[in-house]
Protein backbone atom coordinates (compact mmCIF):
# COMPACT_ATOMS: atom_id res chain seq x y z
CA UNK A 1 0.00 0.00 0.00
CA UNK A 2 1.29 3.60 -1.08
CA UNK A 3 1.67 6.06 2.13
CA UNK A 4 2.50 8.97 0.21
CA UNK A 5 0.81 10.80 -3.05
CA UNK A 6 0.93 9.72 -6.61
CA UNK A 7 3.66 11.87 -8.85
CA UNK A 8 1.18 12.58 -10.66
CA UNK A 9 1.76 13.48 -15.05
CA UNK A 10 0.49 16.25 -16.85
CA UNK A 11 0.85 14.20 -20.33
CA UNK A 12 -2.27 14.03 -22.36
CA UNK A 13 -4.17 10.43 -21.85
CA UNK A 14 -3.90 7.82 -24.21
CA UNK A 15 -6.54 5.52 -24.72
CA UNK A 16 -4.96 2.36 -22.60
CA UNK A 17 -6.73 1.80 -19.10
CA UNK A 18 -3.79 3.11 -17.30
CA UNK A 19 -3.97 6.78 -18.59
CA UNK A 20 -5.23 9.39 -16.26
CA UNK A 21 -8.22 11.25 -16.76
CA UNK A 22 -8.05 12.86 -13.40
CA UNK A 23 -4.83 14.46 -12.15
CA UNK A 24 -5.51 16.13 -8.65
CA UNK A 25 -1.65 18.18 -7.84
CA UNK A 26 -0.70 19.97 -4.56
CA UNK A 27 -4.61 21.05 -3.94
CA UNK A 28 -4.76 23.47 -1.32
CA UNK A 29 -8.74 24.81 -0.22
CA UNK A 30 -9.34 26.67 2.80
CA UNK A 31 -13.35 27.94 4.27
CA UNK A 32 -12.51 30.91 6.71
CA UNK A 33 -9.63 29.61 9.13
CA UNK A 34 -10.42 25.97 8.44
CA UNK A 35 -7.68 24.59 5.51
CA UNK A 36 -9.99 21.48 4.45
CA UNK A 37 -7.66 20.37 1.73
CA UNK A 38 -3.54 20.60 1.69
CA UNK A 39 -1.23 19.51 -0.91
CA UNK A 40 -3.68 17.00 -1.59
CA UNK A 41 -2.79 14.56 -5.15
CA UNK A 42 -4.79 11.50 -6.37
CA UNK A 43 -4.93 10.38 -10.24
CA UNK A 44 -7.68 8.47 -11.24
CA UNK A 45 -6.84 6.04 -14.92
CA UNK A 46 -9.43 5.40 -17.69
CA UNK A 47 -11.76 2.20 -15.94
CA UNK A 48 -11.12 3.13 -12.95
CA UNK A 49 -13.20 3.17 -9.72
CA UNK A 50 -11.44 5.44 -6.95
CA UNK A 51 -13.31 5.63 -3.54
CA UNK A 52 -12.25 8.54 -1.29
CA UNK A 53 -13.08 7.36 2.00
CA UNK A 54 -12.77 9.88 5.00
CA UNK A 55 -14.75 11.12 7.82
CA UNK A 56 -17.68 13.17 7.57
CA UNK A 57 -16.38 17.12 7.42
CA UNK A 58 -12.93 16.02 5.86
CA UNK A 59 -13.16 17.89 2.33
CA UNK A 60 -14.11 14.32 0.41
CA UNK A 61 -17.08 16.44 -1.10
CA UNK A 62 -15.02 19.98 -1.42
CA UNK A 63 -12.44 17.63 -3.50
CA UNK A 64 -15.23 16.55 -6.06
CA UNK A 65 -16.64 19.87 -6.41
CA UNK A 66 -13.25 21.47 -7.15
CA UNK A 67 -12.97 18.70 -9.98
CA UNK A 68 -16.34 19.21 -11.40
CA UNK A 69 -15.63 23.13 -10.97
CA UNK A 70 -17.93 23.97 -8.69
CA UNK A 71 -15.23 25.68 -6.10
CA UNK A 72 -12.16 26.57 -7.17
CA UNK A 73 -9.09 25.33 -5.22
CA UNK A 74 -6.96 28.19 -3.73
CA UNK A 75 -3.85 26.77 -5.32
CA UNK A 76 -2.79 22.69 -6.99
CA UNK A 77 -3.80 21.80 -10.30
CA UNK A 78 -6.64 19.37 -11.36
CA UNK A 79 -6.79 18.35 -14.67
CA UNK A 80 -9.51 16.57 -16.47
CA UNK A 81 -8.71 15.27 -19.55
CA UNK A 82 -5.82 17.07 -19.78
CA UNK A 83 -7.35 20.38 -18.93
CA UNK A 84 -6.60 22.35 -15.71
CA UNK A 85 -10.69 23.27 -14.78
CA UNK A 86 -9.93 26.21 -12.97
CA UNK A 87 -8.28 27.89 -15.58
CA UNK A 88 -10.88 27.27 -17.99
CA UNK A 89 -13.56 29.82 -18.93
CA UNK A 90 -17.59 29.16 -18.22
CA UNK A 91 -17.57 27.81 -21.77
CA UNK A 92 -15.34 25.67 -21.84
CA UNK A 93 -15.90 24.21 -18.73
CA UNK A 94 -20.02 23.82 -19.49
CA UNK A 95 -17.70 21.42 -22.21
CA UNK A 96 -15.57 19.09 -19.80
CA UNK A 97 -18.69 18.94 -17.52
CA UNK A 98 -20.78 16.84 -20.33
CA UNK A 99 -18.26 14.19 -19.85
CA UNK A 100 -18.51 14.34 -16.41
CA UNK A 101 -21.51 13.03 -14.81
CA UNK A 102 -21.85 14.38 -10.52
CA UNK A 103 -24.36 12.04 -8.78
CA UNK A 104 -25.46 14.56 -5.77
CA UNK A 105 -25.57 13.00 -2.15
CA UNK A 106 -29.37 14.73 -1.65
CA UNK A 107 -29.85 13.73 -5.47
CA UNK A 108 -30.60 17.33 -6.44
CA UNK A 109 -33.97 15.84 -8.72
CA UNK A 110 -35.45 19.25 -9.98
CA UNK A 111 -38.89 18.54 -7.89
CA UNK A 112 -40.82 21.52 -10.21
CA UNK A 113 -39.69 18.55 -13.06
CA UNK A 114 -41.09 14.96 -13.91
CA UNK A 115 -39.12 11.91 -13.87
CA UNK A 116 -38.54 12.39 -17.48
CA UNK A 117 -38.81 16.21 -17.77
CA UNK A 118 -35.27 15.57 -15.28
CA UNK A 119 -33.68 13.35 -17.87
CA UNK A 120 -34.76 15.27 -20.70
CA UNK A 121 -33.04 18.31 -19.47
CA UNK A 122 -29.47 17.85 -19.96
CA UNK A 123 -30.32 16.09 -23.15
CA UNK A 124 -32.21 19.07 -24.64
CA UNK A 125 -29.39 21.27 -23.63
CA UNK A 126 -26.72 19.45 -25.59
CA UNK A 127 -27.51 16.96 -27.90
CA UNK A 128 -29.99 19.65 -29.21
CA UNK A 129 -30.11 18.37 -33.12
CA UNK A 130 -32.01 14.58 -31.59
CA UNK A 131 -35.62 14.50 -32.07
CA UNK A 132 -38.25 13.73 -29.25
CA UNK A 133 -38.03 10.05 -30.35
CA UNK A 134 -34.70 10.31 -30.08
CA UNK A 135 -34.73 12.04 -26.67
CA UNK A 136 -37.56 9.30 -25.11
CA UNK A 137 -35.63 6.20 -26.69
CA UNK A 138 -32.53 7.39 -24.42
CA UNK A 139 -34.79 9.10 -21.49
CA UNK A 140 -36.46 5.17 -21.27
CA UNK A 141 -33.17 3.35 -21.80
CA UNK A 142 -32.07 5.16 -18.66
CA UNK A 143 -34.30 4.66 -17.06
CA UNK A 144 -34.38 0.71 -17.76
CA UNK A 145 -30.63 0.77 -17.08
CA UNK A 146 -31.94 1.42 -13.18
CA UNK A 147 -34.74 -0.39 -13.51
CA UNK A 148 -37.43 2.57 -13.18
CA UNK A 149 -38.73 2.82 -16.44
CA UNK A 150 -42.24 2.63 -15.07
CA UNK A 151 -41.72 6.21 -13.35
CA UNK A 152 -41.20 7.97 -16.40
CA UNK A 153 -44.44 10.17 -15.65
CA UNK A 154 -43.71 10.40 -11.57
CA UNK A 155 -43.23 13.10 -9.95
CA UNK A 156 -40.31 13.16 -7.59
CA UNK A 157 -42.11 13.48 -4.82
CA UNK A 158 -43.82 10.35 -5.75
CA UNK A 159 -40.65 8.34 -5.00
CA UNK A 160 -39.03 6.49 -2.19
CA UNK A 161 -35.25 7.59 -1.32
CA UNK A 162 -33.92 4.33 -3.24
CA UNK A 163 -36.19 5.17 -6.01
CA UNK A 164 -34.89 8.72 -5.82
CA UNK A 165 -30.85 7.67 -6.15
CA UNK A 166 -31.96 5.44 -9.01
CA UNK A 167 -33.12 8.19 -10.56
CA UNK A 168 -30.35 10.89 -10.22
CA UNK A 169 -27.89 8.16 -11.07
CA UNK A 170 -29.94 7.62 -14.38
CA UNK A 171 -29.74 11.76 -14.86
CA UNK A 172 -26.11 11.37 -14.23
CA UNK A 173 -25.59 8.77 -16.74
CA UNK A 174 -27.79 10.17 -19.42
CA UNK A 175 -25.08 11.61 -21.19
CA UNK A 176 -23.12 8.83 -21.40
CA UNK A 177 -19.67 10.63 -19.31
CA UNK A 178 -15.95 9.47 -18.98
CA UNK A 179 -15.98 10.20 -15.69
CA UNK A 180 -18.74 9.79 -12.66
CA UNK A 181 -17.85 11.44 -9.26
CA UNK A 182 -20.49 10.22 -6.77
CA UNK A 183 -20.88 11.82 -3.43
CA UNK A 184 -21.99 9.92 -0.93
CA UNK A 185 -24.09 7.44 -2.93
CA UNK A 186 -25.27 5.01 -0.24
CA UNK A 187 -26.47 7.73 2.48
CA UNK A 188 -29.46 7.69 4.11
CA UNK A 189 -30.41 4.60 2.31
CA UNK A 190 -31.04 0.68 4.15
CA UNK A 191 -28.25 -1.87 3.75
CA UNK A 192 -30.77 -3.51 1.09
CA UNK A 193 -30.90 -0.41 -0.86
CA UNK A 194 -27.37 0.88 -0.66
CA UNK A 195 -25.99 -2.22 -1.84
CA UNK A 196 -28.69 -2.24 -5.19
CA UNK A 197 -26.40 1.02 -5.42
CA UNK A 198 -23.17 -0.28 -5.35
CA UNK A 199 -24.67 -3.01 -8.26
CA UNK A 200 -25.91 -0.73 -10.14
CA UNK A 201 -22.63 1.37 -9.82
CA UNK A 202 -20.10 -1.64 -10.83
CA UNK A 203 -22.61 -2.78 -13.70
CA UNK A 204 -23.00 0.64 -15.38
CA UNK A 205 -19.26 1.21 -14.54
CA UNK A 206 -19.06 -1.93 -16.60
CA UNK A 207 -21.42 -0.62 -19.68
CA UNK A 208 -20.20 2.40 -20.08
CA UNK A 209 -16.55 1.94 -19.44
CA UNK A 210 -16.86 4.99 -17.39
CA UNK A 211 -14.04 6.32 -14.79
CA UNK A 212 -15.52 7.28 -11.30
CA UNK A 213 -14.47 8.97 -8.11
CA UNK A 214 -16.95 7.52 -5.51
CA UNK A 215 -16.70 9.93 -1.91
CA UNK A 216 -18.33 7.64 0.75
CA UNK A 217 -17.45 6.32 4.56
CA UNK A 218 -19.36 3.57 4.06
CA UNK A 219 -17.09 0.33 3.82
CA UNK A 220 -19.76 -2.29 2.21
CA UNK A 221 -19.92 0.02 -0.92
CA UNK A 222 -16.36 0.51 -0.29
CA UNK A 223 -15.85 -3.02 -0.53
CA UNK A 224 -18.39 -3.40 -3.42
CA UNK A 225 -17.09 -0.20 -5.82
CA UNK A 226 -13.59 0.46 -5.32
CA UNK A 227 -10.74 -0.89 -7.26
CA UNK A 228 -8.25 1.53 -5.31
CA UNK A 229 -9.10 3.46 -2.23
CA UNK A 230 -7.01 6.47 -0.92
CA UNK A 231 -8.10 7.93 2.77
CA UNK A 232 -8.20 11.68 3.25
CA UNK A 233 -7.28 12.42 6.39
CA UNK A 234 -6.29 16.66 7.59
CA UNK A 235 -6.57 17.55 4.28
CA UNK A 236 -4.20 15.26 2.43
CA UNK A 237 -4.21 11.72 0.92
CA UNK A 238 -3.09 9.92 3.94
CA UNK A 239 -2.89 6.41 1.91
CA UNK A 240 -3.73 4.78 -1.24
CA UNK A 241 -4.39 1.07 -2.14
CA UNK A 242 -6.39 -1.47 -2.15
CA UNK A 243 -9.53 -2.67 -0.28
CA UNK A 244 -7.68 -5.89 1.16
CA UNK A 245 -4.46 -3.61 2.63
CA UNK A 246 -6.76 -1.03 4.14
CA UNK A 247 -8.73 -4.33 5.51
CA UNK A 248 -5.55 -5.97 7.17
CA UNK A 249 -3.88 -2.29 7.83
CA UNK A 250 -2.62 -2.12 11.63
CA UNK A 251 -2.86 1.24 11.52
CA UNK A 252 -5.06 2.93 13.81
CA UNK A 253 -6.42 6.05 11.34
CA UNK A 254 -7.36 3.17 9.18
CA UNK A 255 -8.32 0.56 11.33
CA UNK A 256 -11.09 3.35 12.93
CA UNK A 257 -12.95 2.69 9.63
CA UNK A 258 -13.34 -0.88 9.95
CA UNK A 259 -14.57 -0.80 13.66
CA UNK B 1 -20.25 49.76 16.85
CA UNK B 2 -23.59 47.83 15.86
CA UNK B 3 -24.30 50.75 13.89
CA UNK B 4 -21.55 50.47 12.39
CA UNK B 5 -21.83 46.96 11.53
CA UNK B 6 -25.22 47.86 10.51
CA UNK B 7 -23.65 50.67 7.47
CA UNK B 8 -21.19 48.63 6.73
CA UNK B 9 -23.84 45.78 5.92
CA UNK B 10 -26.31 48.07 4.32
CA UNK B 11 -23.48 49.35 1.65
CA UNK B 12 -22.15 44.93 1.27
CA UNK B 13 -25.80 44.33 0.50
CA UNK B 14 -26.53 47.24 -1.93
CA UNK B 15 -22.76 46.11 -3.86
CA UNK B 16 -24.05 42.68 -3.86
CA UNK B 17 -27.44 43.68 -5.31
CA UNK B 18 -25.41 45.78 -7.87
CA UNK B 19 -23.05 43.04 -9.15
CA UNK B 20 -25.90 40.68 -9.00
CA UNK B 21 -27.26 43.15 -11.35
CA UNK B 22 -24.69 43.88 -13.87
CA UNK B 23 -24.37 39.72 -13.87
CA UNK B 24 -27.99 40.01 -14.98
CA UNK B 25 -26.84 42.32 -18.08
CA UNK B 26 -23.59 40.72 -19.23
CA UNK B 27 -24.54 37.15 -18.96
CA UNK B 28 -28.21 36.62 -19.07
CA UNK B 29 -28.98 39.20 -21.89
CA UNK B 30 -26.43 36.92 -23.98
CA UNK B 31 -27.94 34.06 -26.26
CA UNK B 32 -28.52 31.45 -26.38
CA UNK B 33 -32.31 32.45 -24.93
CA UNK B 34 -34.22 30.67 -22.72
CA UNK B 35 -37.50 30.85 -24.52
CA UNK B 36 -40.14 28.21 -23.22
CA UNK B 37 -39.03 28.62 -19.71
CA UNK B 38 -39.20 32.39 -20.42
CA UNK B 39 -43.16 31.68 -21.42
CA UNK B 40 -43.24 29.46 -18.22
CA UNK B 41 -42.14 32.20 -15.95
CA UNK B 42 -44.72 34.57 -17.86
CA UNK B 43 -47.57 32.15 -17.49
CA UNK B 44 -47.23 31.70 -13.68
CA UNK B 45 -45.70 35.11 -12.86
CA UNK B 46 -48.23 36.76 -15.21
CA UNK B 47 -51.63 35.12 -15.77
CA UNK B 48 -51.39 33.58 -12.64
CA UNK B 49 -51.30 36.38 -10.66
CA UNK B 50 -54.54 37.93 -12.63
CA UNK B 51 -56.86 36.82 -9.90
CA UNK B 52 -55.13 38.85 -7.19
CA UNK B 53 -54.27 42.07 -8.73
CA UNK B 54 -58.21 41.76 -10.74
CA UNK B 55 -59.77 41.54 -6.69
CA UNK B 56 -57.08 44.19 -4.99
CA UNK B 57 -57.77 46.37 -7.75
CA UNK B 58 -61.92 46.18 -7.91
CA UNK B 59 -61.69 46.59 -4.11
CA UNK B 60 -59.36 49.46 -4.46
CA UNK B 61 -61.37 51.28 -6.88
CA UNK B 62 -64.68 51.10 -4.87
CA UNK B 63 -62.86 51.89 -1.71
CA UNK B 64 -61.05 54.88 -2.81
CA UNK B 65 -64.70 56.40 -4.31
CA UNK B 66 -66.30 56.07 -1.47
CA UNK B 67 -63.99 57.36 0.99
CA UNK B 68 -63.47 60.16 -0.99
CA UNK B 69 -66.95 61.15 -2.05
CA UNK B 70 -68.04 62.98 1.76
CA UNK B 71 -65.42 65.29 0.96
CA UNK B 72 -66.45 66.15 -2.63
CA UNK B 73 -69.66 66.46 -1.35
CA UNK B 74 -68.46 68.97 1.58
CA UNK B 75 -66.92 70.97 -1.24
CA UNK B 76 -70.01 70.65 -3.72
CA UNK B 77 -67.87 68.93 -6.43
CA UNK B 78 -69.05 65.39 -6.34
CA UNK B 79 -69.76 65.62 -10.22
CA UNK B 80 -65.99 65.26 -10.01
CA UNK B 81 -65.91 61.87 -8.37
CA UNK B 82 -65.05 60.23 -11.51
CA UNK B 83 -62.32 62.61 -12.62
CA UNK B 84 -60.75 62.26 -9.29
CA UNK B 85 -60.70 58.74 -8.94
CA UNK B 86 -59.48 57.94 -12.36
CA UNK B 87 -56.47 60.13 -12.12
CA UNK B 88 -55.24 58.89 -8.84
CA UNK B 89 -55.75 55.38 -9.75
CA UNK B 90 -54.19 55.30 -13.31
CA UNK B 91 -51.34 58.38 -12.37
CA UNK B 92 -50.22 56.23 -9.32
CA UNK B 93 -52.95 54.20 -6.58
CA UNK B 94 -53.04 51.40 -9.56
CA UNK B 95 -49.21 50.91 -10.38
CA UNK B 96 -47.99 51.46 -7.09
CA UNK B 97 -50.62 49.21 -5.38
CA UNK B 98 -50.29 46.62 -7.83
CA UNK B 99 -46.74 46.41 -7.61
CA UNK B 100 -46.66 46.03 -4.03
CA UNK B 101 -49.28 42.94 -4.36
CA UNK B 102 -46.86 41.82 -7.24
CA UNK B 103 -44.35 42.09 -4.88
CA UNK B 104 -45.64 40.44 -1.77
CA UNK B 105 -46.95 37.02 -4.06
CA UNK B 106 -44.05 37.18 -6.55
CA UNK B 107 -40.50 37.77 -4.60
CA UNK B 108 -41.38 36.20 -2.06
CA UNK B 109 -42.15 33.17 -4.15
CA UNK B 110 -38.93 33.39 -6.30
CA UNK B 111 -37.09 33.87 -3.35
CA UNK B 112 -38.04 30.49 -1.65
CA UNK B 113 -37.77 28.53 -5.05
CA UNK B 114 -34.26 29.42 -5.82
CA UNK B 115 -34.00 29.27 -2.37
CA UNK B 116 -34.97 25.67 -1.67
CA UNK B 117 -33.29 25.05 -5.32
CA UNK B 118 -30.41 26.25 -3.55
CA UNK B 119 -30.57 24.57 -0.51
CA UNK B 120 -30.76 21.01 -2.20
CA UNK B 121 -28.11 21.59 -4.82
CA UNK B 122 -30.65 21.78 -7.36
CA UNK B 123 -28.98 25.06 -8.75
CA UNK B 124 -25.70 22.89 -8.36
CA UNK B 125 -27.19 20.06 -10.70
CA UNK B 126 -28.00 22.54 -13.33
CA UNK B 127 -24.35 23.80 -13.51
CA UNK B 128 -22.76 20.75 -13.80
CA UNK B 129 -24.70 19.46 -16.34
CA UNK B 130 -23.39 22.76 -18.22
CA UNK B 131 -26.71 24.53 -18.20
CA UNK B 132 -26.39 27.96 -16.95
CA UNK B 133 -28.43 28.42 -14.00
CA UNK B 134 -28.02 32.45 -13.78
CA UNK B 135 -29.62 32.52 -17.55
CA UNK B 136 -32.03 29.57 -16.96
CA UNK B 137 -33.50 30.68 -13.53
CA UNK B 138 -32.68 34.14 -12.78
CA UNK B 139 -32.98 35.86 -16.31
CA UNK B 140 -36.15 34.52 -17.57
CA UNK B 141 -37.33 35.21 -14.04
CA UNK B 142 -36.40 38.70 -14.39
CA UNK B 143 -37.41 39.07 -17.33
CA UNK B 144 -41.43 37.52 -17.01
CA UNK B 145 -41.69 40.48 -14.04
CA UNK B 146 -40.44 42.77 -16.24
CA UNK B 147 -42.68 42.34 -18.62
CA UNK B 148 -45.54 41.15 -16.80
CA UNK B 149 -46.55 43.89 -14.56
CA UNK B 150 -47.36 46.64 -16.75
CA UNK B 151 -49.67 44.22 -18.36
CA UNK B 152 -51.20 43.03 -14.87
CA UNK B 153 -51.11 46.77 -13.98
CA UNK B 154 -53.01 47.97 -17.07
CA UNK B 155 -55.90 45.32 -16.19
CA UNK B 156 -55.71 46.37 -12.54
CA UNK B 157 -56.03 49.87 -13.61
CA UNK B 158 -59.16 48.96 -15.43
CA UNK B 159 -60.92 46.43 -13.20
CA UNK B 160 -59.97 49.38 -10.48
CA UNK B 161 -62.19 52.15 -12.48
CA UNK B 162 -64.79 49.09 -13.00
CA UNK B 163 -64.72 49.06 -8.83
CA UNK B 164 -65.14 52.72 -8.54
CA UNK B 165 -68.49 52.87 -11.21
CA UNK B 166 -69.58 50.80 -9.15
CA UNK B 167 -68.90 52.86 -6.06
CA UNK B 168 -69.88 55.62 -7.93
CA UNK B 169 -73.23 54.22 -8.31
CA UNK B 170 -74.11 52.95 -4.14
CA UNK B 171 -74.76 56.32 -3.46
CA UNK B 172 -76.03 57.89 -7.00
CA UNK B 173 -76.94 56.91 -10.79
CA UNK B 174 -74.49 57.33 -12.93
CA UNK B 175 -74.71 55.87 -16.69
CA UNK B 176 -71.10 53.39 -17.12
CA UNK B 177 -70.97 56.10 -20.58
CA UNK B 178 -71.03 58.89 -18.73
CA UNK B 179 -68.60 57.70 -15.77
CA UNK B 180 -65.90 56.61 -18.40
CA UNK B 181 -66.28 59.89 -20.68
CA UNK B 182 -65.49 62.02 -17.93
CA UNK B 183 -62.27 59.79 -16.58
CA UNK B 184 -60.66 59.47 -20.18
CA UNK B 185 -61.63 62.85 -20.92
CA UNK B 186 -59.48 64.26 -17.67
CA UNK B 187 -56.77 61.81 -18.61
CA UNK B 188 -53.76 62.69 -20.71
CA UNK B 189 -51.14 61.25 -22.62
CA UNK B 190 -48.51 62.79 -19.66
CA UNK B 191 -50.68 61.04 -16.93
CA UNK B 192 -50.88 57.72 -18.30
CA UNK B 193 -46.98 57.10 -19.82
CA UNK B 194 -44.94 57.46 -16.77
CA UNK B 195 -47.02 55.83 -14.85
CA UNK B 196 -47.08 52.61 -17.43
CA UNK B 197 -43.27 53.14 -18.02
CA UNK B 198 -41.82 52.72 -14.33
CA UNK B 199 -44.15 50.01 -13.92
CA UNK B 200 -41.20 48.25 -15.57
CA UNK B 201 -38.64 49.26 -13.06
CA UNK B 202 -41.23 47.94 -10.50
CA UNK B 203 -40.94 44.75 -12.42
CA UNK B 204 -37.50 44.57 -12.71
CA UNK B 205 -37.07 45.50 -9.31
CA UNK B 206 -39.93 43.12 -7.96
CA UNK B 207 -37.58 40.23 -10.36
CA UNK B 208 -34.30 40.79 -9.36
CA UNK B 209 -34.64 40.88 -5.33
CA UNK B 210 -36.27 37.54 -5.69
CA UNK B 211 -34.09 36.06 -7.83
CA UNK B 212 -31.35 37.53 -5.68
CA UNK B 213 -32.24 36.54 -2.21
CA UNK B 214 -32.82 33.01 -3.20
CA UNK B 215 -30.19 32.54 -5.00
CA UNK B 216 -27.68 33.61 -2.06
CA UNK B 217 -29.95 32.23 0.28
CA UNK B 218 -28.04 30.43 2.90
CA UNK B 219 -28.73 26.70 4.22
CA UNK B 220 -31.27 25.71 5.97
CA UNK B 221 -35.17 25.88 5.72
CA UNK B 222 -34.45 29.81 8.23
CA UNK B 223 -31.89 30.63 5.60
CA UNK B 224 -35.32 29.85 2.41
CA UNK B 225 -37.59 31.43 5.07
CA UNK B 226 -35.50 34.41 5.35
CA UNK B 227 -35.06 35.00 1.78
CA UNK B 228 -38.68 34.89 0.76
CA UNK B 229 -39.38 37.04 3.30
CA UNK B 230 -36.37 39.80 3.13
CA UNK B 231 -37.17 39.56 -0.98
CA UNK B 232 -40.69 41.25 -0.57
CA UNK B 233 -39.47 43.56 2.31
CA UNK B 234 -36.70 44.23 0.23
CA UNK B 235 -38.78 44.68 -3.21
CA UNK B 236 -41.58 46.21 -1.39
CA UNK B 237 -38.82 48.90 -0.11
CA UNK B 238 -37.44 49.32 -3.74
CA UNK B 239 -41.02 50.55 -5.39
CA UNK B 240 -41.15 53.43 -3.79
CA UNK B 241 -37.90 54.40 -3.81
CA UNK B 242 -38.65 54.50 -7.39
CA UNK B 243 -41.57 55.80 -7.65
CA UNK B 244 -40.33 58.82 -5.96
CA UNK B 245 -37.60 58.75 -8.20
CA UNK B 246 -40.29 58.41 -11.27
CA UNK B 247 -42.19 60.93 -9.82
CA UNK B 248 -39.15 63.75 -9.18
CA UNK B 249 -38.24 63.05 -13.21
CA UNK B 250 -41.59 63.54 -14.15
CA UNK B 251 -41.61 66.37 -12.74
CA UNK B 252 -38.57 67.58 -14.08
CA UNK B 253 -39.21 66.70 -17.56
CA UNK B 254 -42.68 68.72 -16.99
CA UNK B 255 -45.03 65.92 -17.24
CA UNK B 256 -46.64 66.23 -14.48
Amino acid sequence: MATATNTVSKDVPDNSKDSPVIVVEHVYKQFGSNLVLRDFNLVVNKEENVVVLGKSGSGKSVLIKCIIGLLKPDSGNIMVFGENVSELNHDDLDKIRTKIGFLFQGNALYDSMTVRENLEFPLRRHWIGYSQKQVDALVIEALENVGLAHTVNMMPEELSGGMLKRVALARTMILKPDVILYDEPTTGLDPVTAREIDNLIIKLQKKYHTSSIIITHDMHCVKNTADRVALLLDGKCYSEGKYEDFENSTDKNIKQFFE
Amino acid sequence: MALTGSIREFFDETGSVARFTGRFFSTGMKPRFEIKELLSQCYIIGYKSLPLVALTGFIMGLVLTMQLRPSLVDYGVESQLPVMVGIAIVREIGPVITALIFAGKIASSIGAELGSMKVTEQIDAMEVSGTNPFKYLVATRVLATTLMLPVLTMMGDAISLFGAYIGVNIRSVTSFHLFFTQVFHSLSFGDFSPAFIKTFFFGFAVGMIGCYKGYNSSKGTRGVGNSANSAVVLASVLIFIIDLLAVQLTDLLGLN
